[in-house]
């Protein structure tokens, strides 16, 4: 399918590979098309229909997502009849959405809200739903059943890049919901707590437990455990680390993250953190001040290299600190010092 | 690795050997559940049945320390049955005549035998992978923690250039590193016997250049392995110790040892964010920053050197590491006036020709793969695609060896170490996670069912495990994961430290102690 397709959308032209979706090939010419259960990294479902466009000649509007480019065809995305659609889908959403939408509340953000506000629906058609209790699936994550709107990209996440699939549509009628079996948390499962269920929902419905409230700033670094080297954004606010988030556009992990990752990061302002230098007093370690311990250490490792010579000394570097701080220890051992003798655990 | 992890899902024959990617590293293992979700072939070598075999075409569960002789037998099978790459052998590599001199020693049927897997899986397996279009290898320390790692990662290599599944996009050999920084850290030159960009000090261009840079006379002689530097402890020889972010009394083998070396010490620095079971030993500990707290850049296992930037303070008087670092320097006499990281990172860029054309302002947004030479360069996502390091890749016969100490009558039970999916290492920090303690909670012992009944244990039960180190008390996990006979355990547990139980036998070359093998007894507790 790689022979090139030509098209029109909202009237301009566009030549695209075949078996590109229309979403796909509107994105090509920066058109946006609303969607709540698409996701580029995901097998599409078009569940939601809200990405339905109009398609000359086709009786009925189709989902961009799930519909292939062809030869000669020509989209509108905007169409009145488009738009008309996708203000009764979303009211029907709405419809089983509370009108205090619980991730608002916590001042999170639910595309279905933001997407309502973009189409000016205040007092929708079918009222809202009723509001439900948060539901504490594991220690780090937390569901929302009313704020669910059925997208399933949870479940596929789940299934299709965790390989867990823990999640799935239960129940029956209008209370049908996505989540883990009937009578079970997702602690009770095989659920592997990476919280990529939670990076994909787009209302909120599935979150990290913790406190509500926006973070101050968004700091991206690499995470700090296992040799991969992650992406990811420090959420912090008033000086702490409160969450961990993701961009897709990075070319290591893109949105994934592992437990670890995603939840990992509570030992950072652990109250055993260690606070001020300590000094071996007999046999026991007492705090002292900077001055103290840097003059300890630089007297003591002056004396034995003048007694023992320069080999007598040995450096342990540290493959969890960076690139320059590694440097800094192997210029300590071989220029200051004099020796050579500088590992670290590469070798286990 | 030789590629990248974004070539991995683009493999269409991926060969697992002595790796738990799903636990260890958990986005490689999802790129691997992709590439099979792609219609990719998997085959996983490993004792336990881990994650992935679920997913797997192939599974080889070898008997621990076998990896060589499984090795050379699927090397046999490519041979004899006409799979090798002639056109690759003739143009990239030498050395093939000794190597399938030893190879022909090694039918698969005997291979089976010593491995515990059935002949004609060894072929599968070798089929699968030679008649890959990008066949790829992941191996991680199942194949390095033994006696014989380094001839387990030649034999790994002989089997790339055998196919030539090596220098081409989503095909190459692929070990995955451990720690965030442990590819860095070598990177540049904490490391005895090269400065910083695997430059040889023994070699004179190399010293005189640091000298010039450094303007200081170096040693010509390479340091001590840290494996030689606990042994030299405890002769007595090395007199000092500067420990930085490590923990070594949790992670090195026979841990006893490693106290008493450490203990043998005129004096010991620990710089640590947290008082490890090490720091409890020192004279005085530095309390540093973890990686929240400082700017720099990591370079992870597909070489990739990226931004770490500083989001919050360190916690009351606690300092960065690299200001920690300058003090000291400054305090012994030598000038170093760095104010800040990207100072820092320039002056060994500089001095490292693989990490020449990097800087912060390049990977500002997307970091970059060494080797990368010059600034126009564009960083390096696959190795050796027109020529090896060393010019022709070279075949290295190797022979399989036995792991140092199987199990006897005396100590009846084979016993591995490794690392799960909830804990890091030494569990400094995620044992401080309270979800996270919460999830794994303690220590355990992986055991057959069929096993545990056999000592008339219960799932849960308390077990004691005695080697000729040391013993250890933790909780009967029931699972057929495990082999008979073998029994598994996480080292992540200060209370049941399995460290004070492993083998200090090394590989000759690495000086890494074989974690994955020792003989062990195993005794219900009584309550």
């Amino acid at each position: 399918m790689s022979n090139t397709v030509t098209l029109l959308i909202n009237g301009e032209q566009i030549g695209v590979a075949g078996g590109t979706t229309i979403l796909q090939a509107a994105r090509l010419l920066d058109i946006d098309i609303p969607t709540l259960c698409h996701d580029d990294e995901l097998e599409d479902r078009a569940q939601c229909r809200l990405c339905v466009v109009e398609i000359d000649g086709r009786p009925r509007l189709e989902p961009a997502c799930a519909t292939q480019v062809a030869e000669g065809m020509t989209v509108s995305t905007d169409s009145e009849t488009t738009l008309a659609a996708r203000r009764m889908t979303l009211e029907l959403l709405l419809s089983e959405h509370p009108q205090s939408c619980p991730t608002r509340a916590r001042g999170g953000e639910c595309n279905l809200c933001d997407y309502a506000d973009d189409y000016g629906i205040r007092a929708p058609a079918f009222g809202y739903g009723s509001e439900t209790e948060d539901i504490r699936e594991n220690s780090f994550i937390s569901r929302n059943a009313a704020a669910c709107i059925l997208c399933s990209k949870c479940a596929r996440a789940c299934e299709q890049v965790q390989g867990v699939g823990e999640l799935g549509f239960m129940g029956r009628g209008i209370g049908v919901t996505a989540r883990p079996a009937v009578g079970k948390t997702l602690e009770q499962t095989e659920c592997e707590m990476c919280g990529n269920c939670v990076v994909v929902c787009p209302t909120g419905a599935l979150r990290a437990t913790g406190p509500p409230g926006r973070a101050d700033a968004k700091v991206r670094t690499t995470c700090g455990y296992c040799g991969v080297g992650c992406q990811f954004d420090l959420n912090v606010r008033a000086g702490r680390v409160v969450g961990v988030t993701t961009e897709p556009d990075n070319p290591v992990n893109g949105k994934w993250l592992c437990v670890k990752g995603r939840f990992g990061y509570e030992f950072i302002h652990h109250p055993e953190r260690l606070t001020a230098p300590l000094i071996r007093r007999g046999d026991r370690l007492e705090p002292a001040s900077w001055d103290e311990a840097l003059g300890a250490v630089a007297s003591r490792l002056a004396e034995i290299k003048a007694a023992n010579g320069p080999d007598a000394i040995g450096f342990m570097s540290s493959s969890r600190c960076t690139n320059e701080e590694n440097y800094l220890v192997q210029k300590l051992a071989r220029a200051v010092i004099g020796t050579n003798n500088v590992d670290q655990c590469a070798r286990t | 690795m030789t590629n990248s992890i974004g070539e991995i899902p683009g493999a269409d024959v991926l060969f697992v050997i002595g790796a738990n990617p799903t636990e260890a590293h958990p986005i490689i293992g999802i790129k691997i559940k992709q590439a099979v979700r792609n219609g990719a072939t998997l085959i996983v070598a490993d004792p336990r049945k881990i994650w992935l075999t679920k997913i797997a075409k192939i599974h080889l569960p070898i008997r621990p320390g076998t990896d060589l002789a499984l090795i050379n037998g699927m090397a046999n099978v490519i041979l004899s049955e006409g799979l090798a790459n002639e056109e690759f052998i003739k143009s990239r590599t030498e050395g093939l005549e000794e190597y399938a001199g030893v190879v022909a020693q090694w039918p698969p049927e005997r291979a089976a035998e010593l491995c515990d897997v059935s002949a004609e899986d060894i072929r599968g397996a070798a089929r699968e992978y030679a008649r890959a279009n990008r066949g790829a290898i992941f191996y991680t320390l199942g194949i390095t923690e033994h006696t014989c790692g380094t001839d387990n990662v030649l034999g790994l290599a002989n089997l790339a250039l055998l196919t030539g599944h090596v220098g081409k996009e989503s095909s190459g050999v692929n070990p995955l590193r451990g720690q965030n920084n442990v590819q860095g850290a070598c990177d540049v030159g904490a490391l005895p016997d090269v400065f910083p960009g695997y430059q040889k000090v023994a070699v004179e261009e190399n010293r005189r250049k640091f000298e010039e840079a450094w303007k200081v006379k170096l040693s010509d002689a390479p340091g001590m392995t840290l494996t030689d530097m606990f042994e030299a402890a405890l002769e007595g020889h090395l007199r000092a110790m500067y420990v930085i972010g490590e923990d070594p009394v949790m992670s090195e083998a026979h841990a006893g040892l490693i106290r008493e070396a450490l203990s043998r010490l005129g004096f010991l620095v620990v710089q640590d964010i947290f008082l490890s079971e090490t720091a409890k030993l020192a004279d005085v500990v530095l309390p540093a920053s973890c990686f929240a707290e400082k700017d720099g850049t990591f370079t992870n296992t597909e070489r990739r050197v990226q931004r770490v930037r500083k989001a919050v303070e360190p916690p009351g008087e606690a300092r960065e590491d690299w200001r920690i670092l300058i003090e000291v320097i400054n305090r012994l006499g030598y000038p170093a006036d760095y104010s800040s990281p990207e100072q820092i990172w320039d002056e060994l860029a500089r001095l490292s020709p693989i990490l020449a054309g990097i800087n912060y302002g390049r990977i500002e947004q997307v970091g970059l793969q060494w080797p990368c030479p010059n600034t126009d360069h564009p960083g390096t996502r696959f190795l050796h695609a027109e020529r090896f390091s060393r010019g022709l890749g070279k075949f290295t016969a190797v022979e399989y060896s036995p792991p140092a100490e199987p199990p006897d009558a005396e100590y009846p039970w084979l016993l591995t170490t490794g690392r799960t999916l909830y804990h890091y290492n030494a569990g400094t920090m995620t044992r401080r996670v309270s979800g996270i303690a919460a999830k794994s909670p303690d220590c355990f012992v992986e055991i057959n069912p069929a096993d545990l009944e056999k000592i008339g244990a219960a799932d849960g039960r308390m077990l004691r495990v005695t080697t000729r180190r040391g013993s250890v008390e933790a909780r009967a996990l029931a699972t057929r994961k495990v082999r008979r006979g073998g029994i598994w355990m996480p080292f992540h547990f200060a209370e049941a430290p399995a460290n004070d139980l492993t083998l200090d036998a090394y590989d000759s070359v690495t000086r890494t102690a074989e974690y994955k093998v020792c003989a062990a007894r195993v005794e219900v507790v009584e309550p």
